[in-house]
């Protein structure tokens, strides 16, 4: 799983440096700086970050033996992960529709929507990894003893899809809305 | 799975009373380490015989001046699908099947960590290497008619851009790389669970055989590079099927933007197809120089150098895009500091051999023959790295010439040399010396025909990928002899090729151990059983079966 997600590391840092690249060199359409809102992404942020600690305070309550806990934190985590996922669409939704920015509208556009649209894939797979691990607890397939490495390796996938996007909101919302002046 | 009997020869297809379906059952659903090597390195054979056949036909159009036996389209989409074949499904899946099929043996463990993703690597690989090959028939797009993609494999923007690759034969392209790339990628992350975590008592790491280190560190370049690629390819992907701009100069994407992504992926590649077969030679050499390999410790910093190195010399490819002469020095100073590790384990081999009881098998030959074709590769390609001399001969037949001195020369004659090694351990039975030998001389006379006749023809400023030249440039001679060594190296192939069907049927009955070798593979039977080993080894030096065959003279002593 270590390697994987060194793997994936490597994948989504194509994405991220050809996104610098680019940065402010999108000379036509819609900027960062007039379609990107920062408030309801800081709440998707905030979900997702927390959703970390939550995931964590599972595999605690599943390594302490009680799969009861176990069970709501991680309905908990799945919770926020797919709220982060909605919040995602409702922007992209509004991006779109509101302001017309689309993948093929402007470099900005295509860097967008390629590395944000790839992470919240990869947020999809670990959300399919929880529930799928949800549903084995509630068969009751989930043993306390034998299975607590198990679940806490694949909860590692989890949060590297956290720090993923750490990564992706400061070089998105934070670098990427810094106006063109003040880079060039 | 469940077929398998108790005591079955590794190769379950010849085993007697066993129904076809049966026999299929047993290869396709099989999770065994050694039958997924053997099928990754009778499937790369296949695709080598294809490519080659795609080369012999690019010789044939080029053995004349302004020959018109194939039109230029054709030749693009040959030239694509003969570098494509051999880098990615020729070089890594031999390369990769013979990683699979020693490694476990190597370092006394009973299977790869993770069987089953084993399989599933094989299986992406092998439909990966048919997805591309289906474009000759669905790729019709605007064409009308099937064509494989004709973009060079290293599709440079904006060629692959929707207004110069019609049609759908670069999505192929794309596709077909990917999946097998997930496949490599999948066997990388199998290989290092593998080796970090499965090796047998006593097999600390400055014990394991050179081959397991050099897989370890091809497993970690794939992991580094192939990554990228696949990014690289998914953007590519977005431009040409979402109208994404990624690469596209018109407004203000970058066509460079591909080379760098590309060539970040393409030169740890070429390290991913040469390290394996340094492994090969690491292996053979001393065995057949009754001496220890020279140099052990040294061989390994080495391999772990140029690994590391081999991550920062990437735009060495690019020299003639115009960089700068900043980044232009720097990317020739860390060419040339990868040649020093390189440099250090030529000269290990020589040590090897010197004073040492040389037996010229045909393994032996052919290792030989790759030190000496490597390095006339390696030095043409320091040459290269030269900024000056690279603008001159970029792009020319005097890099074709090189790059086939290292990956022919180097990786195809390691792969070679190793079938004559370790077949008599996969299957039980020695292939045939003498046929072996002429093999070798075929192969060696054909290929020195072939490849070293472009480097004057580069010099002399023929541009590769052309699919014929005009007549008084000094060039007919110089493609004439390249041709005629094609048909020489096909009958080295074609011997071969007979040489395995003759022998797994006649060959002389092996033995565990017929090279009287002293790593773990050989202390099995030959072929060895599915579950490699009745009891796991203990070991106790880099040498365990000279240990066992020198009891009062055991290596552990020295180290």
């Amino acid at each position: 799983m270590a390697m994987l997600i060194f793997m994936e590391t490597l994948f989504f840092s194509g994405f991220i440096v050809t996104y610098l690249y680019y940065i402010g060199k999108s000379p036509f359409g819609p900027q960062p700086m007039d379609v990107l809102e920062l408030g309801p992404v800081i709440v998707n942020s905030v979900c997702l970050i927390s959703s970390s600690f939550t995931v964590i305070f599972a595999v605690r309550a599943l390594r302490r033996g009680s799969v009861g806990a176990f069970r709501v934190w991680l309905l908990v985590t799945i919770l926020l992960g797919i709220e982060f996922i909605v919040g995602t669409a409702l922007e992209w939704r509004g991006l779109i529709y509101e302001d017309g920015l689309t993948i093929r509208t402007n470099i900005f556009g295509t860097n967008f929507y390629s590395l944000v649209g790839f992470h919240a894939f990869h947020v999809c797979v670990g959300l399919i990894i929880l529930i799928g691990i949800f549903i084995l607890s509630l068969f009751g397939h989930i043993k306390p003893a034998r299975d607590h490495g198990r679940v806490d390796v694949a909860t590692w996938y989890w949060h590297f899809v956290d720090v993923v996007w750490i990564f992706v909101f400061t070089l998105v919302y934070i670098i990427g809305r810094v106006p063109q002046e003040a880079v060039s | 799975m469940t077929t398998v009997p108790s005591h079955p020869p590794a190769l379950a297809g010849r085993r007697d009373g066993a129904g076809f379906w049966e026999r299929v059952m047993a290869w396709t659903c099989s999770v065994d380490h050694k039958k997924l090597g053997l099928m990754y390195i009778g499937c790369g054979l296949v695709f080598f015989l294809v490519g080659g056949l795609e080369a012999s036909v690019m010789r044939l159009q080029l053995a004349r001046a302004n020959s018109d036996l194939i039109s230029p389209e054709t030749y693009n989409q040959l030239f694509t699908m003969h570098g494509t074949t051999m880098v990615f499904l020729v070089g890594m899946p031999v390369l990769l099947g013979f990683g699979n099929y020693l490694v476990p043996l190597m370092i006394g463990a009973r299977d790869m960590a993770f069987p089953r993703l084993n399989a599933f690597g094989f299986w992406l690989f092998i439909f990966g290497g048919l997805l591309l090959y289906f474009s000759y028939l669905g790729a019709d797009g605007l064409y009308g008619a099937g064509v494989a993609p004709d973009v060079g494999w290293f599709a440079y923007a904006p060629l692959t851009s929707r207004t110069f690759s019609r049609g759908n034969p670069t999505d192929y392209w794309i596709l077909g790389i990917m999946v097998s790339g997930f496949g490599s990628m999948t066997t990388a992350i199998n290989f290092m669970a593998t080796i970090i975590c499965m090796r047998c008592p006593g097999m600390k790491l400055m014990r394991m055989p050179l081959l397991v280190w050099m897989m370890l560190v091809v497993a970690f370049l794939v992991l580094v590079a192939i990554p990228i690629l696949t990014a690289a390819q998914a953007m590519l992907l977005f431009d040409r099927q979402l109208g994404a701009h990624f690469f596209n100069p018109e407004v203000m994407g970058s066509a460079l933007l591909w080379q760098h992504l590309f060539w970040f992926f393409g030169h740890p590649e070429v390290y991913i197809l040469i390290l394996p077969a340094f492994g090969f030679v690491s292996e053979i050499m001393p065995v057949f120089s009754r001496k220890v390999i020279f140099g052990y410790p040294l061989m390994i910093a080495a391999t772990v150098g140029i690994g590391i190195i081999s991550l920062g010399v990437w735009a060495h490819h690019m020299f003639a895009v115009g960089l700068g002469p900043v980044l232009d020095s720097f990317f020739t100073a860390s060419t040339f500091l990868i040649s020093v590790p390189t440099g250090i384990k030529i000269f290990n081999w020589l040590g090897t051999m010197w004073g040492g009881k040389l037996e010229f098998t045909t393994p032996m030959l052919f290792v030989t023959g790759f030190v000496a074709m490597f390095l006339i590769g390696g030095l043409t390609g320091i040459m290269l790295a030269t900024v000056p001399f690279d603008w001159q001969l970029s792009d020319s037949y005097f890099v074709v010439g090189h790059f086939h001195y290292v990956l022919f020369g180097g990786t195809i004659f390691g792969i070679f040399g190793a079938i004559f090694y370790w077949f008599p351990k996969a299957t039980g039975r020695m292939l045939s010396d003498r046929m072996g030998k002429i093999t070798f001389w075929l192969m060696f006379i054909g290929f020195t025909l072939t490849f070293m006749p472009m480097h004057i023809s580069g010099v002399l400023g023929m541009p590769r990928r052309i699919y014929t030249y005009e007549l008084d440039r000094g060039l007919e001679i110089w493609n004439f002899i390249s041709s005629i060594g094609v048909p020489v190296q096909a009958a080295g192939i074609l011997l071969l090729i007979w040489n395995i069907f003759r022998s797994l049927r006649k060959g002389r009955i092996a033995g565990p151990d017929p090279w009287n070798a002293w790593t773990l593979e050989w202390a099995t039977s030959s072929p060895p059983p599915e579950w490699n080993f009745d009891r796991i080894p203990t070991v106790t030096s880099a040498r365990p079966l000279w240990d066992a065959k020198n009891p009062e003279n055991p290596d552990a002593h020295y180290v």
